[in-house]
């Protein structure tokens, strides 16, 4: 190859690089235009009424959230047709919703965000302000769900709380006699290498939540609430824990093999497992300690930029009623936030509404510590807890 | 009739003036058929790859998570400050090489009796047999080897059943070494195959008439023959695992993360200033391979 000839590749190639670059640089910056933006827009209160349905919907949801079992009567009612797509953590919920510049990129309009998530993403901006006038049965919730503080800032509701269950302590009868009874069973080196947990970094809050109660001097009132003190004694109880643990499961579904093919006996799961593991013959029982547990609190919340708001406002209508939460319940075997489900409940299985802790007295409710998104203000007056940041990195340093 | 004559010959014509043109024009004609993949390469490729570098030196907002544009080297610092990342990236790493000779140590026997022993019926029969695995999904693969190694899995099954006792390899780093080692065989048997078969025969009946013995003909004739195609197949086995983040989801246990996991994590958070950080840290360890690769001649056409 000629000298001249080598020169000008090379300036080609130097050109394509430039061209790279630019159209590199073009498109992060068209991205960072439309995702800086803020949530404090407390004045808006969105729609005054229900308008007329869009013919569409689509949701980002626990797999199967909108079962056509209640979804068709939905799509006949309406006409908004829904599309499903499905998320298996929170992490892939909030990724989802800041794709394509955040807000759901005006392709998604709710999405079925978990107590771990939903603050994030009101932070963010990605969801925007609900008018709960317009969601009548939001009434009738148990009271706790009406504005938790997962889902509601300032008073400004960000969605509508749909179902809510317990995080819940598994063990196998069979290997492990006599049953657990505490949450230490978990922290326990006699169960060494039998023991499984959630690999999410909320899962800090379970050992939290032990400490409230085994280390009372540590003064730990609220597990999303911890001061750098509190949080370091908490990941050093996690530490120790990490040498305990077969498997830290990503998908429930990971954690239900492992306690099937028997590598695991013991470990934090969900009562939709403990189901699922029963029905295959698996012989597991789940216990919730006399203390309380932790627990997850799922709210359907609107999109900053919902290609279909009215069919999202008649969508969150649909789901509070009596009728598609117990549907919703059984199916997901977890517990409606409308207590007026309870009959329906118990129409459907027997007794079902007592098994799912729907017809509690309000101080059962208090025993359970809802997730939420660890941020630095936790109503001290000061600014000295760990947020969310802390928590993941922590719990990298913990399980990587 | 007439009018399609001349049509045809005015066509004729126009396609011999632009044949023309392009032979007087050699530039033209290479412009004309490397646009299309040049263009994809710089846009697609190397476009994702510099924002992957540009957005690794912007930080998250602590409050709303929301992208900061302001240039800092804090996640680098934070990578290089924290043992945690360095555990990681070792683990990942260290696997990586483990999988890469284990593959190298089982396809090359393999390879040779394809290349050079097996009848050409076998021959078919055996590359059918390393190919077959890739005719189902990885994910599929990665799942069957979890019930096999699991606790009550066919391996412990077997293994009980001859009176020895479990083997405890569900969820462990040894697991992860089986189970990349198994996906990415193929890759390894393939170039060191083709680096083989073109040994010619005279070589090796040259080095026997020299007095050679079958050890000393393989130490220092076939071997160094082998090795681009070795080091070839160790850039696939390498790579693969280095950049995996499903296997060590799926098989791995307590203390199985890879970079890939942490990114993934990273991403979902979302933190995707640091997850780009981290991710640069795979692209230089391949960088650095394959400077090493082309010493020992894998890009070298034999």
């Amino acid at each position: 190859m000629s000298r001249i000839k080598r020169r000008y590749l090379a300036w080609a190639a130097l050109g394509l690089l430039t061209g790279a670059l630019a159209v590199a640089a073009a498109g992060c910056g068209g991205g960072s235009s439309s995702s800086s933006k803020s949530s404090n827009s407390t004045t808006t209160v969105g729609p005054a009424s229900i308008g007329k349905g869009e013919g569409a919907l689509n949701l980002i949801e626990w797999p199967y959230y909108s079962d056509p079992s209640f979804a068709n009567k939905f799509i006949q009612q309406t006409g908004c047709k829904i599309h499903r797509k499905d998320a298996g953590s929170s992490n892939e919920m909030v990724a989802l919703m800041r794709a394509g510049g955040g807000g759901g990129g005006g392709q998604w309009d709710l999405v079925s965000a978990s107590g771990d998530a939903s603050l994030r993403l009101i932070r963010g901006g990605d969801v925007k302000p609900v008018n709960i006038k317009l969601i009548p049965s939001w009434n009738d919730f148990i009271p706790i769900f009406k504005s938790p503080a997962h889902n509601t800032v300032n008073g400004v509701h960000y969605g509508v709380s749909l179902q809510w269950g317990p995080n819940v302590l598994l063990y196998n009868k069979t290997k492990i006699k006599p049953g657990p009874t505490s949450w230490g069973a978990l922290y326990d080196p006699k169960y060494k290498g039998q023991i499984t947990i959630p690999n999410n970094p909320i899962q800090i809050a379970d050992a939290a939540f032990y400490l409230m109660h085994s280390q009372p001097d540590l003064g730990i009132k609220d597990p999303y609430e911890l001061n750098k003190k509190q949080f370091d004694a908490t990941i050093a109880l996690l530490k120790k824990q990490r040498k305990l643990v077969k498997l830290y499961w990503n998908y429930d579904t990971d954690g239900r093999a492992a306690f099937a093919n028997g590598d695991v006996s013991l470990g934090a799961i969900w009562p939709a497992d403990t189901a699922a593991l029963q029905q295959k013959g698996v012989p597991v029982k789940e216990v919730i300690p006399s203390v309380g547990a932790t627990g997850w609190a799922d709210t359907w919340m609107l999109a900053k930029k919902a290609p279909h708001p009215n069919c999202a406002y008649l969508w969150m209508k649909y789901v509070t009623t009596p009728k598609p939460e117990a549907q919703q319940a059984l199916i997901f075997r977890e517990t409606p936030v409308n207590p007026k489900a309870c009959p329906i409940m118990d129409k459907m299985e027997a007794g079902s509404c007592a098994k799912f802790h729907l017809n509690e007295p309000l101080p059962y409710y208090n025993t359970i510590k809802f997730w939420k998104t660890p941020i630095p203000q936790c109503g001290n007056g000061k600014n000295d807890c760990m947020d969310y940041n802390a928590w993941q990195t922590a719990w990298t340093q913990v399980t990587g | 009739m007439a009018e399609l004559v001349e049509a045809g010959a005015s066509l004729r014509s126009a396609r011999l003036r632009i044949s023309a043109a392009l032979w007087r024009r050699p530039w033209l004609k290479l412009g004309l058929l490397l646009a299309a993949p040049v263009l994809a390469f710089a846009v697609v490729y190397l476009g994702a790859l510099v924002s992957l570098f540009v957005s690794a030196f912007w930080q998250i907002d602590a409050f709303t998570a929301a992208v900061i544009h302001k240039w800092t080297l804090d996640n680098f610092k934070t990578l290089w400050n924290d043992h945690t990342y360095w555990r990681i990236t070792g683990r990942t790493i260290g696997i990586a090489a483990a999988v890469t000779v284990t593959d190298a140590v089982l396809a090359f026997p393999l390879a040779y009796f394809m290349a050079r022993l097996a009848t050409p019926r076998l021959r078919a029969l055996l590359f059918i047999a390393v190919l077959l695995p890739l005719w189902s999904s990885y994910l599929v693969r990665i799942y069957a080897w979890r019930t096999i190694l699991a606790k009550d899995g066919a391996l412990n099954w077997f293994l009980n059943g001859i009176g020895l006792p479990d083997t405890g390899l569900a969820y462990t780093n040894t697991a992860m070494w089986i189970v990349f080692s198994y996906v990415w065989l193929p890759f390894m048997v393939l170039p060191v195959y083709a680096a083989l078969e073109r040994i010619p025969d005279s070589y090796l009946e040259a080095s026997q008439d020299l007095g050679a013995k079958g050890s000393r003909t393989l130490r220092s004739v076939i071997l160094p023959l082998a090795l681009p195609g070795i080091v070839a197949g160790s850039i696939f086995t390498f790579s693969l695992t280095l950049g995996d983040f499903i296997t060590p989801a799926l098989v791995g246990g307590a203390g199985s993360s890879f970079i890939g996991n942490v990114v993934h994590d990273k991403v979902g958070q979302p933190d995707i200033p640091f997850a780009a950080a981290f991710a640069t840290v795979p692209v230089v360890v391949m960088a650095i391979y394959l400077l090493i690769a082309r010493r020992l001649g894998a890009f070298d056409a034999v």
